[in-house]
């Protein structure tokens, strides 16, 4: 057995017996030859593996902020009324454990959940009912499960449109063999292709980094790993245009002569394996994988499909790469890139779903096709998960330069009475009423694909402590700001919440907040307090009327009430 | 190797090419402090202690390989800041109770508290409850210490090449865990190399201790003659009284505190000389009868006593300062603090070894003060000008703050009276 199999070999153990037990690990160990420390190192890492007996049936609720305001509370109490379990608790129910589990990607059919890999939309405490009752029942759950299918809500005309225009097999492929790998890095550079997960770095120049790397093996890993709250625009695309993807991964193989792909996909999107496959079969068959693909000689290249076990940090390339060696997610330190050093220290280009796609569509489509789309500075057309307090969440492809005032209006998503957008997840940034002009583009509003709207009848302290308590879980626990910053940002809205903090807490926060933003490890770490801290600035007047401003020699409120209350309870409960 | 010549601060260094940053500034005289960082280990970069800025970059220093023309920024007010930040958040993150810790006094991290000056964390305390793991054979591990530093999983391998420990969980629940078989095959001595590796006393070996007498231990007397300097110490309005006047009080402490304040022999003497002491245990006197310059306040609060006091304190002092660990962040008694009050309660009144069942009471009368739910620090309560750390603080250092505040005089101590135990 090899490392790197570790986590398919758990994900069977998980899969057939519910749990993966002392006596596996011990055995997996032995193979390894690890200590079995090691091998639960790896197990408690990931939300998706349990080490304690589970039931038939693990249902994951997604606790994300818009679930939380579409009824989550209400979903979550129906749950555990109706299978008698409680959230978070190992009770050896045979039938049912409950998990609340971090966006799931179908924030625009919230509240969701996952039962063991099949999804639950739009639930509600009735729909749990008839559900859960179905379940009891001994019926099947994929004749229940519901259709995770995002609505593509809105796409550019015809002649502007990249991604959601019709696909054809091939299409790229075929283009390759007319084409030298310095003619497709070109292209590539022309229309500025650069990294959609939201960091924007140049495709060519990474792609360009490996075709100089001497390694003996490469590899190019499709990031399907898309963890931020909000985003679920690359499931899209998968479902989609499964091939436009894996034509973009052949075409990064063709300039850096990887000879292996993989596509590592979050355990959350288990359900899109059989079409994933389906398709990486038709190419075998028509030759697009392979030997000699595209009657291109010496040009191999295979891809396989490896599940992610849950874990957010893991969207991170060196972090998922350490996944994929069968380790726990850590993010690498940043001392080399992967195309130099990557997946078991071979150059390896770690891309995001929606570059590939794009990779591919601007060698079939040419790269003078994007020069007129867009703006000066981003060319071509975005996806955008859009979700929240609006008529029609769903997918977008957006032009590029499209401002949030045209995104909420009626010709697109509809929202009602906004207040507050996130742009790019929690770790992106908020942005007030007075900014919507603002467009996205990567000159100004660079969004990686979440937009979650909120009307102004949400509370921003909620939306804040939401995203606060999905870092401070899904840290990965190895640098000290990340790991002790959140929870303390935890400690301050509590403080907040109550009524009893000061203008001073919010400067500590801030304070707090470019600390992480300057020490921490990766960038989970680095834009953790990055909303709580615009927010602040941005939603001042909101926050005025949560803290007691003060100038200088802030008075310190203490609640004495609040500091008796457990000690009055007690004696109440115990003299009789 | 190849010389080549970097910047630090500005200042023109020179090392071989692909050094680590930490070892080449240190040949050239600048060091950059560091916790999970191991000459000969591969750099963890875990602990962020060592953060610098690399060509206007931060990153931690550990990974740093030197490379001609670098431009490294070590010691920027920015920086500084962020480190000592670190390390409180380390502080507030586990239990760190000082005066009750084996390793006081050889422990890296404390030193490191010292040199970077930490009186009180900005942060608030975590108090999480965490375990201690007396299962292995040779060793224990107390997670209350644990800062993560990764030294021991790469360090602690057994002969036959396995790793005894491991982090576990993930996120705020991480924790370095033991494997119990692996940890069996250890040496007593290899047990210790793994005691002594670990920057704080999380590792300790069954039966040992590091028996070395107060004076003797590992960083009491280092930076002897480096002094420290009383700054950003609130300045006392001053008055045309002839005789500056001080309160003291002992909220939820031991009066050790007042003892070391005794401590300053024949000075005392001096002192009563230019002071007269108000509301305080030492005269006796229970009501402020004036308003005081300064207000010196032992321990912290958990009960609602402690609370009022504490109040009135504030309301008749000029400056008030948190004298000893107890005040500052709680301290001992806050050792309470990861278990539930009504746990506490039981065990110390209901459920003791003495106690009858159904015979004894939680005490509660309107006269006497109520218990709060946790212990807290003073600056929690009110505002706090200065805080003096130590148990208990050393007397010169007490009384050098107070001379500052007084009368202006007094701008430093020395290293070794600065001390958390």
């Amino acid at each position: 057995m090899k490392r790197s199999s570790l986590l398919p070999v758990l994900w069977g153990f998980q899969q057939k017996h519910g749990y993966i037990s002392n006596n596996t690990i011990t055995e997996i160990a032995k193979k390894l030859n690890v200590s079995k420390i090691e091998i639960e190192g790896v197990v408690t890492f990931y939300h998706f593996l349990h080490s304690k007996p589970t039931g038939k049936y693990i249902i994951y609720l997604n606790n994300s902020i818009v679930s939380e305001f579409k009824g989550f509370n209400q979903v979550k109490s129906a749950f555990e009324k109706e299978t008698g379990g409680t959230f978070g608790i190992y009770d050896k129910n045979p039938m049912f454990s409950l998990f609340e589990t971090s966006c799931i990607g179908l924030s625009d059919k919230e509240p969701a959940a996952l039962i063991n890999s099949s999804p639950f939309t739009n639930l509600t405490p009735k729909k749990v009912s008839s559900l859960i009752n179905h379940l009891k029942g001994g019926g099947k759950l994929t004749d229940i499960e519901d259709n995770p299918t995002s609505k593509i809500q809105y796409k550019p005309t015809e002649d502007k449109t990249i991604f959601f225009r019709n696909y054809s097999l091939g299409n790229t492929i075929t283009k390759l063999k007319h084409l030298k790998p310095n003619e497709v890095l070109k292209e590539i550079e022309k229309a500025d292709v650069s990294g959609r997960g939201g960091a924007f770095f140049p495709t060519a120049t990474k792609w360009q980094y490996s075709k100089n790397s001497a390694t003996n093996k490469k590899y190019i890993i499709c990031n399907a790993d898309e963890g931020e709250p909000g985003t679920f625009k690359d499931k899209a695309l998968l479902n989609y245009a499964p091939g436009l993807v894996l034509e973009g991964m052949v075409t990064a193989a063709y300039v850096s002569g990887a000879q292996k792909g993989i596509i590592y996909l979050r355990a959350e999107y288990n359900y899109l394996v059989p079409k994933i496959e389906k398709t990486i079969n038709k190419f075998y068959t028509n030759g697009f994988l392979g030997k000699n693909i595209a009657n291109i000689k010496n040009f191999n290249f295979d891809i396989e499909v490896f599940l992610g076990a849950g874990a957010y940090v893991c969207g991170a390339e060196t972090a998922l790469i350490e996944s994929l060696e069968g380790k726990r997610g850590e993010p690498r330190i940043r001392k080399y890139f992967p195309t130099h050093i990557g997946y078991n220290n071979k150059s390896t280009i770690v891309n995001n779903v929606e570059t590939l796609a794009l990779a591919a569509r601007v060698i079939e489509l040419g790269s003078n096709f994007f020069q007129k789309i867009g703006t000066s500075k981003s060319k071509g057309t975005k996806l955008l998960s859009v979700s929240g307090d609006v008529a029609k969440p769903g997918i977008y492809e957006v032009e590029w330069g499209t401002s949030i005032n045209q995104l909420i209006s009626m010709e697109m998503a509809q929202a009602t009475a906004p207040n507050y957008v996130q742009i790019s997840g929690p770790s992106g940034e908020c942005i007030n009423k007075n900014e919507f002009h603002r467009k996205i583009s990567k000159e100004d509003l660079a969004c990686g694909g979440s937009i979650m709207i909120f009307n102004k009848y949400r509370s921003i302290i909620q939306i804040i402590e939401n995203f606060t308590h999905f870092f401070k879980t899904e840290s990965c626990g190895s640098c000290t700001p990340c790991r002790a910053g959140n929870q303390i940002l935890i400690e301050k809205i509590k403080k907040i919440k109550k009524g009893i903090a000061s203008s001073e807490d919010l400067n500590q926060i801030k304070e707090l907040g470019e600390i992480m933003k300057l020490t921490s490890r990766c960038g989970l770490g680095q834009y953790a307090a990055n909303t709580f801290i615009s927010a602040i600035d941005k939603f001042q007047e909101y926050f005025n009327l949560k803290v007691f401003v003060c100038e200088e020699d802030c008075n310190i409120e203490f609640d004495m009430e609040a500091a008796v209350f457990e000690y009055d309870n007690i004696i109440q409960s115990t003299q009789n | 190797m190849k010389e080549v010549t970097f910047k630090i601060d500005g200042r023109d260094c020179k090392a071989e090419k692909g050094q680590n940053l930490i070892e080449a500034a240190k040949q050239n005289g600048i060091f950059i402090p560091t916790l999970c960082y191991f000459k000969h280990l591969n750099p963890l970069g875990s602990c962020r202690v060592c953060t610098v800025k690399q060509n206007g970059r931060t990153i931690a220093g550990c990974t740093v390989s030197i490379d001609d023309g670098m431009d490294i920024e070590v010691n920027t007010p920015e920086l500084l800041d962020a480190r000592k930040a670190i390390l409180e958040m380390m502080f507030v993150e586990g239990n760190h109770f000082c005066p009750s810790c084996e390793k006081s006094g050889d422990c890296q991290m404390q030193n490191l508290g010292y040199e970077t000056g930490i009186r009180y964390t900005r942060f608030p305390h975590l108090f999480v409850d965490r375990i201690v793991d007396a299962r292995p054979e040779r060793i224990v591990v107390n997670q209350n210490r644990c800062i993560k530093c990764k030294r021991c999983i790469e360090e602690v391998i057994t002969n036959d090449g396995y790793k005894v420990f491991n982090f576990t969980n993930r996120g705020n629940q991480t924790l370095v865990s033991v494997d119990y078989e692996q940890e069996a095959k250890l040496s007593e001595s290899q047990a210790e190399h793994a005691m002594h590796i670990c920057p704080t006393g999380s590792i300790l070996v069954k039966g040992k201790s590091f028996g070395k007498p107060f004076g003797d231990r590992q960083f009491d007397n280092s930076n002897a003659n480096k002094n420290i300097p009383l700054t950003d110490i609130k300045k006392h309005k001053t008055t045309n009284l002839k005789k500056k006047r001080i309160a003291t009080t002992s909220l939820a402490g031991c009066f050790g505190c007042h003892m070391s304040l005794l401590d300053i022999d024949l000075g005392i003497l001096d002192v009563i000389e230019l002071v007269e002491f108000n509301k305080s245990p030492l005269t006796d006197i229970k009501k402020f009868s004036d308003r005081c310059d300064i207000g010196l306040i032992e321990g912290g609060c958990c009960n609602t006593d402690n609370i009022e006091v504490l109040r009135e304190f504030r309301k008749n002092c000029d400056v008030l300062v948190s004298v000893g660990e107890c005040a500052i962040w709680g301290g001992l008694p806050a050792i309470r603090n990861t278990v539930p009050l009504e746990e506490c309660l039981r065990e110390a009144y209901l459920d003791s070894l003495t106690s009858e069942e159904d015979e004894t009471v939680i005490p509660n009368h309107e006269d006497i003060p109520k218990i709060l739910n946790k212990v807290y620090s003073n600056h929690e309560v009110v505002k706090i000008d200065y805080h003096i750390p130590g148990c208990p603080p050393n007397a010169n250092h007490i009384w050098n703050v107070v001379k500052n505040i007084l009368f202006e005089e007094e701008y430093s101590i020395s290293y070794p009276e600065f001390k958390y135990d």
